[in-house]
């Protein structure tokens, strides 16, 4: 008997419903952002500034797919500005002690690095009970401090990097920068995991109930761990691609891009209270900031008021959902006053 | 007869010092409701969760169709075909109906990932048997709390539960919604399946249940076939026999009187409500649940605004009624639900206690900690509190928060106290302090309101029963003529004997 009802969004066809949807109105507000801009300065749409766009948007866009897996879990992991530095850093040194060493095994070590420190991160939340709020913004700052004392006013430049690393950062295939295919692969592997397998969607179930998770017989603190071992290494990869992509390297490499990671999760749909959002969202919510600022650049916006257009488009985000959520509880109310 | 699904035998669990079960036996069957009864802290909730592998035994053995098994996690116990439904559904509410019931065991496809047509399809199956209008697809966020039970029951359906525990599933459900309720599980009982039943309401165990069990104390008291059972018999296993000992009011001869109210009106809520309440008087107020008790009490403290009528303290009439001035005039309220209303939970038991008499203690504009923890430990003291008082208040038991809630009142040396509901969800022993206190309070010359939904515990403390009924009172009962039977008379606003009211289920029965 149930199969016979239609949904509401059918009889409304699907490309309301796709609108509805997170990712359709990211999608829809991008290409708008797109439009308008190219209206007012054709060049916005050159070649040139499309893959600039590209790349910019590529390593904030591979952190958020860690930081997804994490606030999926209602955690936050403030760690990994401070991850990529360091493993930036290390991929430097790696090219200037070792000449000659192969790329692959450069960004195997970062990622192995990131995965190292992750770890720490993993083992004082699962296990230590320390909110990942505290624990990561002690970890932001351990990470970077030792990273200044390590580095010690050095620079890796990108004369020290050989070329071929730094192809990942400059050519392209297809028309699309290397650097932004390696992060669609990882979005694509990451969509497929957090939907098609058991240890994604209990991501989604520890941050939607930590109590209903239990008792579904989730090991929480395993899955916890799980999320910022596998953030720490992601951010381990970012720190390589962010050598390939700048070639310089200072001790106050990616700092402060955690903020910039969390804002384009959130704007992309990943409730920060866990349980909702999709990495395809998070990744369009990168793209989206990133549009916007380059919108912003493009009309000559001078560029102290681009961080609060970012902090704007955060406020929207939340407020379109808090709206959201008070339709839906609307409907629900009027749809079982006759039970 | 066939032999029990499930059996457990002579069950002992102690959390720290506290023994709550000692030697619990208990088997269900094949093909039959079994419900379990009991006060709040028989130890009803910790049996549940016994079965249901959130808690290990101290001792004793836990069978399945003769084999001993040992539940160290809930999914185990699930595995052996022990399904529990609690009060509250535990539910991920931003996922779909499929996915909550399916989740951390998705049925896979030939490549490995999760089958979500094979999920749907088994859903929706479980919905047209149990004939319910829902989706497999339907997200449970905006669900109602019976709809939210159905996802539970198919949930343990779709494990082959072989036993079924329901932990007061009726509580938070209308009348037609628990009628629903209990046709699936009576379907799931004619397929054999061996349910156990909790609940405090004894109209819906008389309607559903083949067996009954009373708990008491931690022990079984009483079990047997529905047919050698009557509510009379049930309520004083419950109770006990030493009714005298468990509600230690001494008699006081009522004083002058403290609290006059008269002809309270709130539209849609109650109206015509008068009485009075003297010095050294504890007057219980009785009702069903939404009889408009808390209500009443919350009006008279000045929370809610009052449409008409007159509250008086002593001779003076309250004008301009809020909380302040009915404080300043000497009531004091205890809330129902001490979490949300009646503690900083967070705060230490000195900084909750001292919380009403803040201006007392102010000097030059500051607060005198010297004077805030003297006034928290003559208090705390008087009610036998245990545990310390720079500790924060969600470290304390049930019963020792609820002291501190009543110690924080008695602090402002109320001359009327209002207590609404003052020993749910606190254990046995707590309780009986709980009472002596208050008993102790009345012989000092405070005039007590109690409401409570327990009828022992109101038969066993008042000198005067008020009973409401939908928004207004329908009987004023002497100690002498309170009995259970009369109070539910009244409660339920039904003429005719006592007797026939007992066959007719009423849903929002005693809880």
């Amino acid at each position: 008997m149930t199969k016979e009802l239609k949904s509401s969004a059918d009889g409304h066809g699907w490309m309301n419903a796709f609108v509805r949807s997170r990712v359709g109105s990211l999608v829809l507000l991008i290409a708008v952002l797109t439009v308008l801009t190219t209206a007012l300065n054709p060049r916005f749409v050159s070649p040139q500034s499309l893959k600039d766009l590209m790349l910019n948007v590529s390593i904030i866009a591979l952190l958020v797919l860690g930081q997804t897996v994490i606030i999926l879990m209602r955690q936050i992991d403030l760690s990994i500005s401070s991850i990529v530095g360091i493993t930036a850093f290390l991929s430097g040194t790696l090219f200037i002690n070792y000449p000659g060493i192969p790329s692959v095994a450069v960004v195997l070590i970062a990622v192995l690095a990131g995965l190292v420190l992750g770890t720490v991160n993993a083992a004082l939340i699962a296990w230590g009970r320390i909110p990942a709020l505290i624990t990561t913004l002690g970890t932001l700052y351990i990470f970077r401090g030792a990273n200044y004392a390590w580095v010690h006013g050095r620079q890796v430049n990108a004369v020290n990097v050989p070329g071929s690393f730094l192809a990942i950062g400059t050519s392209t295939f297809v028309g699309i920068p290397l650097l932004t295919w390696i992060v669609l692969i990882l979005l694509v592997i990451f969509a497929i995991g957090l939907r098609q397998y058991r240890v994604g969607r209990e991501f989604y179930a520890i941050g939607s109930n930590p109590t209903a998770a239990v008792l579904a017989g989730i090991n929480v603190s395993r899955r916890l761990a799980t999320g910022f071992i596998v953030s720490g290494a992601i951010a381990g990869l970012a720190g390589a691609l962010w050598l390939a992509r700048f070639g310089t390297v200072d001790a106050t490499a990616a700092e402060g891009i955690e903020l910039t990671v969390i804002t384009s999760t959130v704007v992309g749909g990943v409730a920060i209270t866990g349980g909702v959002g999709t990495v395809v969202g998070a990744v369009l919510g990168a793209l989206l900031l990133s549009v916007f600022s380059s919108t912003l650049v493009f009309l000559r916006v001078p560029s102290f008021w681009q961080q609060s257009f970012q902090g704007a488009m955060l406020l929207l985000a939340i407020a379109a959902d808090a709206y959201l959520a008070y339709r839906h509880a609307l409907r629900s109310r009027v749809k079982w006053s006759h039970v | 007869m066939s032999p029990p699904t499930i059996e457990l035998v002579d069950i002992y669990k102690s959390f720290g010092s506290t023994r709550v079960l000692e030697g619990v036996s208990l088997s269900l069957f094949p093909g039959e409701v079994h419900s379990l009864m009991g006060e709040n802290g028989a130890g009803k909730t910790t049996l549940v969760k016994i079965m249901a592998g959130l808690h290990l035994s101290d001792k004793g053995a836990i069978r399945m169709n003769g084999q001993e098994v040992l539940f160290r996690s809930t999914s185990q116990a699930q595995q052996a075909g022990v399904s529990v439904i609690y009060q509250e559904p535990t539910l991920f509410r931003d996922l779909s109906i499929a996915e909550n019931v399916f989740m951390h065991r998705q049925p896979k496809t030939a490549y490995g990932w999760i089958d979500y047509a094979e999920m749907s399809r088994v859903v929706s199956q479980h919905l047209n048997q149990l004939g319910v209008s829902l989706r497999p697809e339907d997200p449970v966020l905006g669900m109602s709390i019976a709809d939210q039970q159905i996802v539970e029951i198919i949930k343990a359906l779709t494990f082959e539960a072989k036993v079924l525990i329901m932990d007061e599933p009726t509580a938070a459900l209308s009348g037609e919604e628990v009628k629903r309720l209990f046709q699936v599980v009576e379907r799931l009982r004619d397929k054999g399946v061996a349910v156990m039943f909790v609940s405090h309401r004894l109209e819906e165990v008389f309607a559903i249940s083949q067996r009954i069990t009373v708990m008491r104390d931690g022990r079984v008291v009483g079990s047997g076939p529905l047919k050698e059972w009557t509510t009379d018999e049930v309520i004083r296993k419950m109770v006990g026999r030493s009714l005298e000992a468990l509600y230690p009011k001494a008699k006081v001869e009522p004083g002058k009187v403290v609290l006059r109210v008269r002809d309270l009106r709130r539209a849609g809520v109650f109206k015509g409500i008068s009485f009075e309440v003297r010095a050294g008087e504890i007057v219980g107020l009785a009702g069903l649940v939404g009889a408009g008790r808390s209500e009443v009490a919350r009006a008279i403290f000045g929370i809610d605004p009052l449409d008409s009528g007159e509250v008086s303290i002593g001779d003076k009439a309250l004008s301009n009624h809020t909380p302040q001035t009915a404080m300043a005039a000497g009531i004091g309220y205890v809330p129902e639900d001490r979490q949300q209303q009646g503690l900083v939970m967070e705060m230490t038991v000195t900084r909750n206690v001292t919380l009403t008499v803040l201006h007392q203690l102010q000097r030059f504009g500051l607060v005198s900690q010297n004077k805030e923890r003297e006034i928290a430990a003559q208090w705390t003291q008087r009610m036998q509190l245990k545990g310390h008082i720079e500790e924060p208040a969600n470290i304390l038991s049930g019963g020792n928060q609820q002291k501190v809630v009543l110690a924080k009142w008695l602090a402002t040396l109320p001359k009327l106290l209002i207590v609404d509901e003052p020993t749910r969800g606190v254990d046995v022993g707590a309780k009986s302090e709980v009472h002596r206190t208050l008993s102790q309070l009345a012989n000092e010359g405070m005039a007590i309101i109690m409401i409570s939904s327990e009828l022992p515990e109101v038969i066993g403390m008042a000198d005067r029963v008020l009973v409401m009924h939908e928004g207004k009172l329908t009987a004023e009962l002497a100690r002498s003529e309170a009995t259970e039977e009369a109070i539910m008379f009244a409660a339920t606003g039904q003429t005719g004997s006592v007797r026939d009211k007992k066959s007719k289920a009423t849903p929002n029965g005693q809880s």
